[in-house]
């Protein structure tokens, strides 16, 4: 069989050997708990590598020490966000909350969680882009509006929001602000000294860090109500025993992203697209042209489905993802296809190439030459775009 | 390597059977499901003596599954008769080829649909067919005997989520036994409205969950 070729890293990425490297010791070595200054010396040896990570982290977003809350990843950081947020406020601001309605499953599914609760959830429109509409948000911020969630990028298009624009309309309305940066993390800059939001989650598993590991930032006097309970630990905001091979790996992962990577990554997606444009017939590009992460592409082949497409390149050995409703776990089209305004057909073709540090310009025109075989194939024997 | 289909799923998929149009078909039908988005169409040419299906092509705009039933019903059709044909089950086709995913299952049924729908087409066209019969209970349980629970990848009256069907003055009210923040509430949701919805004499289809 010939290699693999793996286009799919919005959804997991291969570990960085280094990555790797970095969390042994604390596996083997350093394996107690994260103990106080007090206890013996394993613990606190265990504890500076978890105090280093945070500081790395904290530093790198520009907030400070006790902001950091490590979690298992974006899932339970945006739902502690959003659920945490909710339970504080619920009797002293009011219960409503505004997402947009692209947004990834962690955010929808706790807004829609909440809305069985009793809360009220505004969802907000995009543009044929994916980009929210700046004035709807503004008119949808009301007296009980506890919380706005919007998306640095989104999962399937690539699509970047304003976020600074959005967290300073939030913070003059005095209502608080969570972005999920699961995308966009290490990919663009941040920086929450700039940036007044006051949630944001991150994972570690997109930048070829360990699994099960990330992030909220929590700023500083923002009320949120701790939904794991347990111990001490993380500030007293989420309890469990610290994963510090997780963490560090974490730390580690994001030291190893620099800007060569993430221009080459661009790189590799603009030949992907401009190649597709000019072989491939009857193609959509599905995100905004300039407003997008580096790391993706996201294109419609008309005529075609998008689960055939993945699982003949799969057979030929790529990993891409698609937004059509036969290879999703609930047979429902891609909500951010359908969000910009596309239809079932748009969302029925989808695919989506994310790149990583491992792949090369090579690959992908490796990957051109067999989508164009494939997509041909498949529009020979479907009975759509005959005569055009 | 793993793939999320068998060998035989596989070949079918990379090199189908069948496939194509016919010029002059003696009968024709396209069947699509906006739930899946997945679309078949069926071509026949018939024998108009022995009623031997004597060619039979076929297009998909669909996924893996419906490729491979779409492939496996053409080769099971050709050269039976019109009543053999129609007596194929998606049961037989998905035995044929060696089994399909149960979340699939509603993909290989569209495929059978197509094959049903243009033999009915060859009826229609030749004066085989039949009055307008009206939507009765019984003809609302057997359509939903076509829209698949993708838990189990067996239908939804047999797998009992169906709880309440009500006809009434044209609306069609069922009931399924799941909670509507169910993974497949509204997939099995629009399948329902898909199959009932173009009965002659339907105009609404409610379908509620019971929370």
């Amino acid at each position: 069989m010939t290699k693999n070729i793996y286009l799919d890293n919005a959804a997991a990425t291969k570990m960085d050997e280094r990555v790797l490297d970095s969390m042994k010791k604390y596996f083997f070595e350093i394996y107690a708990v994260a103990t106080s200054e007090f206890g013996y010396s394993l613990g606190i040896e265990a504890r500076e590598a978890l105090d280093e990570s945070r500081g790395y982290i904290s530093d790198y977003l520009g907030a400070n020490f006790q902001e950091i809350v490590f979690t298992s990843g974006s899932t339970e950081s945006s739902n502690m966000a959003i659920k945490g947020v909710a339970m504080s406020e619920k009797e002293k601001k009011g219960k409503h909350i505004i997402v947009s309605k692209i947004e990834d499953f962690p955010v929808i599914n706790s807004a829609k969680s909440l809305e069985r609760q009793g809360f009220e959830v505004t969802y907000l429109d995009v543009d044929q882009y994916g980009l929210v509409n700046i004035d709807q948000l503004e008119d949808s911020i009301r007296k009980d509006t506890i919380l706005v969630s919007i998306q640095h990028s989104n999962q399937e298009i690539g699509t970047v929001q304003d976020i600074e624009k959005i967290a300073n309309i939030c913070k003059s309305k005095d209502v608080l602000f969570h972005t999920d940066a699961t995308h966009t993390f290490t990919r663009i800059p941040i920086d929450l000294k700039k940036i007044p939001a006051d949630l944001l989650t991150m994972s570690a598993h997109t930048i070829h860090g360990p699994k099960g590991t990330g992030a909220l930032f929590i700023r500083k006097d923002t009320p949120i109500s701790k939904w794991m309970d347990g111990g001490f630990q993380e500030f007293d905001k989420r309890a469990g025993l610290e994963n510090i091979p997780g963490v560090v790996g974490f730390a580690k992962a994001i030291d190893l992203v620099n800007e060569k990577e993430n221009k080459y990554l661009k790189k590799m997606r603009d030949h992907l697209t401009k190649r597709i444009l000019a072989e491939i017939p009857n193609v959509t590009l599905n995100g905004h042209k300039e407003k997008r992460i580096p790391q993706n592409a996201n294109t419609t082949f008309h005529y075609v489905e998008g689960e055939s497409i993945t699982l003949h390149l799969d057979m030929r050995g790529f990993s891409v993802s698609t937004g059509s409703a036969c290879f999703s776990k609930s047979l429902e089209a891609s909500h951010v296809i359908m969000g910009i305004g596309g239809d079932h057909e748009r969302a029925h073709g989808s695919v989506r190439f994310t790149f990583g540090r491992f792949n090369t310009l090579e690959d992908v025109d490796f990957l051109v030459d067999n989508i164009k075989e494939v997509v041909n194939e498949l529009r020979k024997i479907s009975p759509l775009g005959k005569n055009l | 390597m793993k793939f999320p289909y068998n060998e035989k799923v596989l070949e079918h998929f990379r090199h189908p059977h069948n496939v194509g149009k016919l010029d002059n078909p003696d009968g024709k039908a396209t069947e699509g499901s906006p739930a899946c988005g997945d679309m078949i169409s069926v071509y026949l040419k018939v024998n108009p003596g022995t009623k031997i299906i004597e060619d039979i092509k076929f297009e998909s705009y669909g996924c893996a599954s419906n490729i491979a039933t779409g492939s496996i019903i053409t080769d099971m059709a050709k050269g039976k008769t019109l009543e053999q044909a129609k007596k194929i089950t998606w049961q037989q086709a998905t035995e044929a080829l060696g089994g399909l995913p149960a979340i699939k299952a509603h993909c290989s049924v569209l495929a059978i649909e197509g094959l049903r729908a243009a033999i009915q087409n060859y009826e229609e066209k030749h004066g085989i067919i039949t009055e307008k019969k009206p939507t009765t209970l019984e003809v609302v349980n057997n359509r939903l005997k076509k829209v698949m629970n993708p838990l189990t990848g067996l239908d939804v009256v047999k797998t009992n989520i169906i709880k309440k069907i009500e006809i009434n003055k044209g609306k069609v009210f069922i009931t399924v036994d799941l909670p509507s923040n169910h993974q497949f509430a509204n997939s099995i949701r629009e399948e329902i409205k898909e199959k009932i919805e173009p009965l002659w004499d339907v105009e609404e289809v409610i379908v509620d969950f019971v929370e």
